[in-house]
C-alpha cells in the first residue's frame, strides 16, 4: 500500500513539473483560480485529518492558517528579496517556520481538547480562532488591523499542488499506518480504543498538531500569492468554509474531500457568473450572490439525506 | 467609584439579555443534549419581529410609543419565534434524533448560517433603525444617595431588567409548578425513564423549543429597545455570549444560565469600561476555555460521568 503511494505521490509531482509552464500561461483570473483550488485542497485535507479520520470538530482552522500566514511573511519580509536560488529558499524556510508555528498552536489548542468533545469542542476551537484573530488585530509589528502587505510573489502553480500533493500523501499513509489506525478508532468509538490500550486524548492532540501543521503551509503559500494579509481574512468565515468542504467531500473520504475543495472555490466564481445573467428572475440572482445560503442548505440537506458526503458510493461508518 | 458603578449597571443590563438566551441553551441541551447553534439567531430574528411588528401595532394605541403597545410588540415577536423554533425542529432536528450527536450539530450550524444569509437576503444587510417603543430618558436619581446619584441609569434599562426578572419568575413556575415543566425536568435527567413513566418525547421537545425560543425572541426585542440598531448577523455575538454563559454557569442549569449570563455581561461591561473593546471578545473566550480545563460542569453544575 505504501509502496504504491510512493509511487503515485513521485508521479503526480513529475506531472506537476511537466504541466507547470502550460499553466503559467493561462490569464491571471484562471491561475489566480487554480491556485486557490490548491491552497484549499491542502486546508481541507489537513482539516480532514482533525474532522474526518479522528473525529473530532474543529472550527477554527483559518486560526491555524492565519499562524502559518502571518510567521511566515514576518520571515520573508526580514529576509528581504533574495532573487532566484536565495529567494526559493528563504521561502520554503519560511514556509516551514510558519507551518511549524502553526503546529506549535494546534498543540496549544489541541491540549484543552483533551477533556472536551462534539459541540463544546466545536465552540472552544471558535474560540482560539477569534482568540488567535484578536491577537494578530492587537499586534503592531503584524500590521494589526491594517494588514500586512508587501511579501514576494513566491507562490505559485508548482509549489501549491507539490505542497497539496505531500498533504495529501501524508496525512493517507499516516492514517493507514499501524500508528495512524488509532485516529480511526478514536473516531469510531472512543471507549472501545481506550479499554484497548490506545491513547485517545494523544491521537487527538496529534491529529491537532499535525492538521495545525499543514493549515500553516497553506496559509504559508497563500500569504505569498496574494501578497496582502487581513486577519479579517482568517475569521470565522473561513474557518466555515474549510468545515463545509470536509463535509460535502464526506467526512474521512480524502477524494471526496478534495473534489469539494475544487469545487467550493470554483462555486463563488461560477456564482458570481450566474448573478450577472439578465434572464434570472431578480431574487434567484440574489441568492447566487450570496454564496452562504446555499452552502447552509446544503449542509442541512447533506446532513439528512447523504451524510456520507456528495460523492462516495459507500454508507456513512456507523458510529456509536 | 462612580464609573465603577456605571459600569457595572451597563453589564447587568447587558448580563440581564444574555441570562434569556442563555435560558434557551441550556433548556434545548438538557431535553436533547445538543447545542442550537441556531438560537442566537432566533434571538435576532426577534428583533426583526419587533421591527415589522411595531409599526402597526403602536398605531393600535394611538401615534406615538406606548408601554401597551411596547407589551404586545413583545408578545407578538416572542409567539412568532416560539413558532419559528418548533418549525426548525420539526424539519431539521427531528430527522437526525437517532444519529450521532455530530451531524445535529452540524445541521444546527447550517440552519445558523441560513437564518444570517437569508435575514441578509430578506432584511436587507444593512443596519435598521428599531421604533422607539418607548420613550427613553434618563432617571433623575436623588441627590442623597452619594456616588450613587451621579448615575445614568435610563429608563429602557430599568425595563429591560424589570421584564427580565418577570420572565425569569415566569420561566421557573412553568418548569417547577406545571405538569409539562416535570416532564421537561424528567426528561433530562433519564429520558428512557421519563418515556417509560409516559412522557412524550415529542411533545416535550417542542414545547421546550418553542418556550426557549420564546426569550430569545423576547431578548431580541428587548436589546433593540436599549440598542436600536439591528442586523441580520447581530445574532452571532450574542448567541456566541449566551452560550459561553450557559457553560459557564453550568449547560442544563437554568439558575446557572441567569448567573453566567449576568457575570458574562458585567465583565463585558468592565473589559470595555477598563481595556479596550477590542479585548471584549478574547477575553470571554479565554474565560470559556478556562472553565472547560478547569471546571467542565460549569460554576453551578455537576459532573456527570460517562457510561458506556
Amino acid at each position: 500500500m505504501a509502496s504504491r503511494s510512493n509511487v503515485v505521490f513521485l508521479v503526480v509531482l513529475g506531472a506537476l513539473a511537466v504541466v507547470s509552464p502550460a499553466v503559467g500561461h493561462i490569464s491571471p483570473y484562471y491561475y489566480d483560480i487554480v491556485v486557490s483550488i490548491g491552497i484549499s485542497m491542502i486546508l481541507a485535507a489537513s482539516l480532514n485529518l482533525i474532522n474526518g479520520y479522528t473525529g473530532q470538530f474543529s472550527l477554527g482552522h483559518a486560526g491555524f492558517m492565519a499562524v502559518g500566514a502571518y510567521a511566515s511573511s514576518w520571515l520573508t519580509l526580514r529576509a528581504g528579496t533574495p532573487g532566484g536560488a536565495g529567494g526559493a529558499v528563504v521561502f520554503a524556510g519560511a514556509l516551514l517556520a510558519g507551518s511549524v508555528a502553526a503546529a506549535l498552536t494546534g498543540l496549544a489548542v489541541g491540549a484543552p481538547s483533551l477533556r472536551l468533545r462534539g459541540d463544546y469542542l466545536a465552540i472552544v476551537t471558535l474560540g482560539f480562532n477569534e482568540i488567535i484573530k484578536g491577537a494578530i488585530q492587537n499586534a503592531e509589528p503584524l500590521g494589526a488591523q491594517r494588514g500586512l502587505g508587501g511579501m514576494g510573489k513566491y507562490t505559485g502553480f508548482f509549489s501549491t499542488f507539490a505542497c497539496a500533493a505531500l498533504t495529501v500523501f501524508v496525512i493517507h499513509n499516516l492514517v493507514r499506518s499501524t500508528y495512524g489506525r488509532g485516529f480511526l478508532a478514536t473516531h469510531d468509538d472512543e471507549i472501545a480504543a481506550e479499554s484497548v490500550g490506545l491513547n485517545t486524548t494523544r491521537y487527538k492532540i496529534a491529529a491537532f498538531t499535525i492538521g495545525a501543521f499543514f493549515a500553516g503551509l497553506a496559509g504559508g503559500l497563500y500569504a505569498h500569492f496574494k501578497q496582502f494579509i487581513h486577519p479579517e481574512a482568517f475569521g470565522f468565515t473561513r474557518s466555515m468554509d474549510i468545515v463545509v468542504m470536509v463535509i460535502l467531500g464526506g467526512m474521512g473520504r480524502m477524494v471526496g474531500v478534495c473534489l469539494a475543495a475544487a469545487l467550493l472555490t470554483v462555486l463563488p466564481e461560477v456564482l458570481r457568473y450566474v448573478s450577472h445573467l439578465g434572464f434570472l428572475p431578480e431574487w434567484l440572482r440574489h441568492v447566487a450572490e450570496n454564496r452562504m445560503i446555499i452552502y447552509s442548505l446544503l449542509l442541512i440537506v447533506v446532513m439528512i439525506a447523504r451524510p456520507q458526503g456528495l460523492f462516495s458510493l459507500k454508507p456513512a461508518r456507523a458510529r456509536s | 467609584m462612580t464609573e465603577f458603578l456605571q459600569q457595572l449597571v451597563n453589564g447587568l443590563a447587558q448580563g440581564g439579555i444574555y441570562a434569556l438566551i442563555a435560558l434557551g441553551y441550556t433548556m434545548i441541551y438538557g431535553v436533547l443534549r445538543f447545542i442550537n447553534f441556531a438560537h442566537g439567531d432566533i434571538f435576532m430574528l426577534g428583533a426583526f419581529a419587533g421591527f415589522y411588528l411595531a409599526p402597526a401595532t403602536l398605531k393600535l394605541f394611538g401615534a406615538g410609543p406606548s408601554y401597551a403597545g411596547a407589551a404586545l410588540v413583545l408578545l407578538g415577536a416572542m409567539a412568532l419565534c416560539a413558532l419559528i423554533g418548533i418549525v426548525i425542529e420539526r424539519l431539521c432536528y427531528r430527522p437526525l434524533r437517532d444519529r450521532p450527536r455530530i451531524t445535529a450539530l452540524i445541521t444546527a450550524i447550517g440552519v445558523s448560517l441560513l437564518l444570517e444569509n437569508g435575514g441578509q437576503l430578506l432584511f436587507g444587510a444593512d443596519p435598521k433603525s428599531f421604533p422607539d417603543l418607548i420613550v427613553d430618558r434618563a432617571l433623575d436619581l436623588p441627590a442623597g444617595w452619594g456616588p450613587l446619584s451621579a448615575l445614568t441609569i435610563t429608563l429602557s434599562q430599568v425595563l429591560v431588567l424589570g421584564v427580565t426578572l418577570l420572565l425569569l419568575v415566569a420561566l421557573r413556575h412553568v418548569v417547577n409548578r406545571t405538569r409539562t415543566g416535570l416532564a421537561m425536568r424528567a426528561l433530562s435527567l433519564n429520558p428512557t425513564a421519563a418515556q417509560l413513566a409516559g412522557v412524550n418525547l415529542d411533545q416535550v421537545i417542542m414545547f421546550t423549543f418553542g418556550l426557549g425560543s420564546a426569550l430569545a425572541g423576547a431578548a431580541g426585542v428587548l436589546i433593540s429597545i436599549q440598542q436600536p440598531s439591528i442586523d441580520p448577523l447581530m445574532g452571532i455575538s450574542a448567541g456566541l455570549k449566551a452560550f459561553i454563559a450557559a457553560v459557564l454557569g453550568g449547560i442544563g442549569n437554568l439558575p446557572g444560565a441567569v448567573l453566567g449570563g449576568v457575570l458574562i455581561g458585567l465583565l463585558e461591561a468592565l473589559v470595555v469600561g477598563y481595556l479596550s473593546p477590542t479585548y471584549r471578545d478574547p477575553i470571554v473566550f479565554a474565560v470559556l476555555i478556562l472553565i472547560l480545563i478547569f471546571r467542565p460542569a460549569g460554576l453551578l453544575g455537576t459532573v456527570q460521568k460517562e457510561k458506556v
